[in-house]
């Protein structure tokens, strides 16, 4: 469903995706872990076009992703982002937000999408929601709403970059929870995350980068217990103090 | 001190002065207002000649006075086989001047929105127009009205310089009047209370939807 064959992306003089081959099947969730810069959000931005690769081929639903003739805002409409920030829209509605791009992408009606939004605010668990602001949310109800939105478009893939990283941590559980759910429900899933117990329980497998490679991929029982690599093994047990 | 009869005596040039001013700042306004974005469009836009072009638009009149464009306008127009009145002239330099001013200010609104808005915008599906129209704009929106409403004010205290070319404006008026009476000091006193009484109600509506606009989210 993603396919990354022999993926390079340089800043100017900078490598920072070296040589990636990646393959992800539907309905596989795949945990991306590593050090900070070693280039994980990159990586997961060239699957929406958020950023172009320098060479290389990436097919995404088939579809050549950075191919001249592709309609990347068509492509984008299947590929749910969740961001570390959340960036929902200040200005609009938890309901708006979310029925936006249902109405202007997919051609929705404002009922229509409304439904569709209130179904997915009572699955991430806030339908009460509904008419606040982002602003009178707490870091981990404005997450769920923002994987709310992202569900909306029904995609076919979900991308999360460190989905928990900027709230307290008593609001982890309850987002981790919602991707927990929906990784059961066979959604094609890349999650760049730090948090561990996640990615050992959910996980079909676990990628491990650094300095722009793809060093180790593996089960998740495999690597966290007896990963391959010494660069891995240092990093976890730099996580694990 | 102040001559009171000044007032009496001239009420009726000074009103036409006051009229073709509130006129003029109107159009000019406007006209800034368009203008001001179209350069700011021009200003963050990807192809380089527009952006180029934008910038040296607002570098060269944010830098020189008000008056000088003004004249650029009113001696430029025979030049060009255009023979434009002292109205048109210092109303179009007025717009031009401060349409400057205004690209700026919707510039540095639209850059002060994160640029987390719009990658949401863009990754969900919305083009680049959709993701402007209903993310990016409205935020900017409100980060882009207490400037511009300084922008507004100085562009009535500026229409001044139509007195310069003949403009029929308050400042022309006076100097009529003034060329009369020899009475500088009161002249001019009552030509200051017109402007404010443009300015400061205006400057008051500009602080009211500053508040609202706090309030809404
Ligand atoms: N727009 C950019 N220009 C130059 N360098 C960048 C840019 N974006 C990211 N980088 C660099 O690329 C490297 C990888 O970044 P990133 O993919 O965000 O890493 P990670 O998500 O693993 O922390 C970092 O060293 C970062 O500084
Ligand atoms: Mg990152």
């Amino acid at each position: 469903m993603i396919h990354f064959s022999q993926i390079n992306k340089h800043y100017g003089q900078f490598h920072v995706l070296r040589d990636i081959d990646l393959h992800i099947k539907p309905g596989e969730v795949v945990v991306i872990i590593g050090p900070s810069g070693s280039g994980k959000s990159t990586l997961l931005r060239c699957i929406n076009r958020l950023e172009t690769v320098t060479s290389g081929e990436l097919i995404v639903n088939g579809t050549k992703v950075n191919d001249k003739s592709t309609d990347i805002n068509k492509l984008r409409r299947d590929i749910g982002m969740v961001f570390q920030h959340f960036n929902l829209y200040p200005h609009m509605t938890v309901l708006d937000n979310i029925t936006l791009a249902p109405t202007k992408v997919g051609g929705l009606s404002k009922e229509q999408a409304s439904e569709i939004a209130m179904k997915y605010l009572t699955k991430v668990g806030i339908p009460d929601k509904a008419k606040s602001f982002p602003s009178q949310l707490s870091g981990g109800q404005q997450q769920r709403v923002a994987i709310a939105r992202g569900l909306a478009m029904k995609p076919k893939i979900m991308l999360f970059d460190e989905p928990t990283s900027a709230l307290d941590p008593e609001m982890v559980g309850e987002v981790l929870d919602v991707m927990k759910s929906l990784a059961k429900e066979g959604m094609t899933m890349v999650c760049v995350t730090h948090e561990m117990g996640f990615a050992r329980e959910v996980a079909d497998r676990i990628v491990f980068m650094d300095q722009g490679q793809i060093l180790e991929e593996n089960t998740p029982a495999e690597f966290f217990d007896n990963p391959r690599e010494e660069r891995a093994r240092q990093f976890l047990s730099r996580l694990n103090h | 001190m102040i001559d009171f009869t000044i007032l009496t005596d001239h009420f009726q040039e000074y009103m036409d002065g006051f009229l073709t001013t509130i006129e003029s700042s109107a159009l000019a306004l406007l006209g800034c207002l368009i203008l001001g974005t179209i350069i700011a469009v021009f200003r963050i836009s990807p192809i380089k000649p527009l952006r180029w072009f934008g910038t040296a638009y607002v570098e060269f009149l944010r830098n020189i006075p008000v008056l000088i464009t003004v004249f650029l306008f009113y001696a430029g127009g025979p030049v060009l086989h255009l023979n434009l009145s002292g109205f048109a002239s210092g109303t179009i330099g007025l717009a031009v001047y401060t349409s400057a001013f205004v690209a700026e200010a919707i510039r540095a609104g639209i850059n002060a929105v994160p640029k987390g808005q719009m990658e949401a915008g863009r990754s969900s599906g919305l083009s680049y127009i959709q993701t402007m129209r209903y993310i990016v704009l409205p935020q900017a929106f409100k980060i882009v009205i207490p400037p511009i409403g300084n922008q507004c004010i100085n562009l009535i205290k500026n229409s001044a310089t139509l007195g310069a070319v003949a403009g029929l404006d308050l400042m022309y008026q006076a100097d009529i009047i003034n060329s009369e009476t020899f009475d500088v000091f009161s002249t001019y006193i009552f030509v200051g209370i017109f402007y404010l009484v443009l300015t400061i109600p205006l400057s008051l509506l500009f602080s009211y939807i500053e508040r609202r606009l706090n309030r809404a989210y």
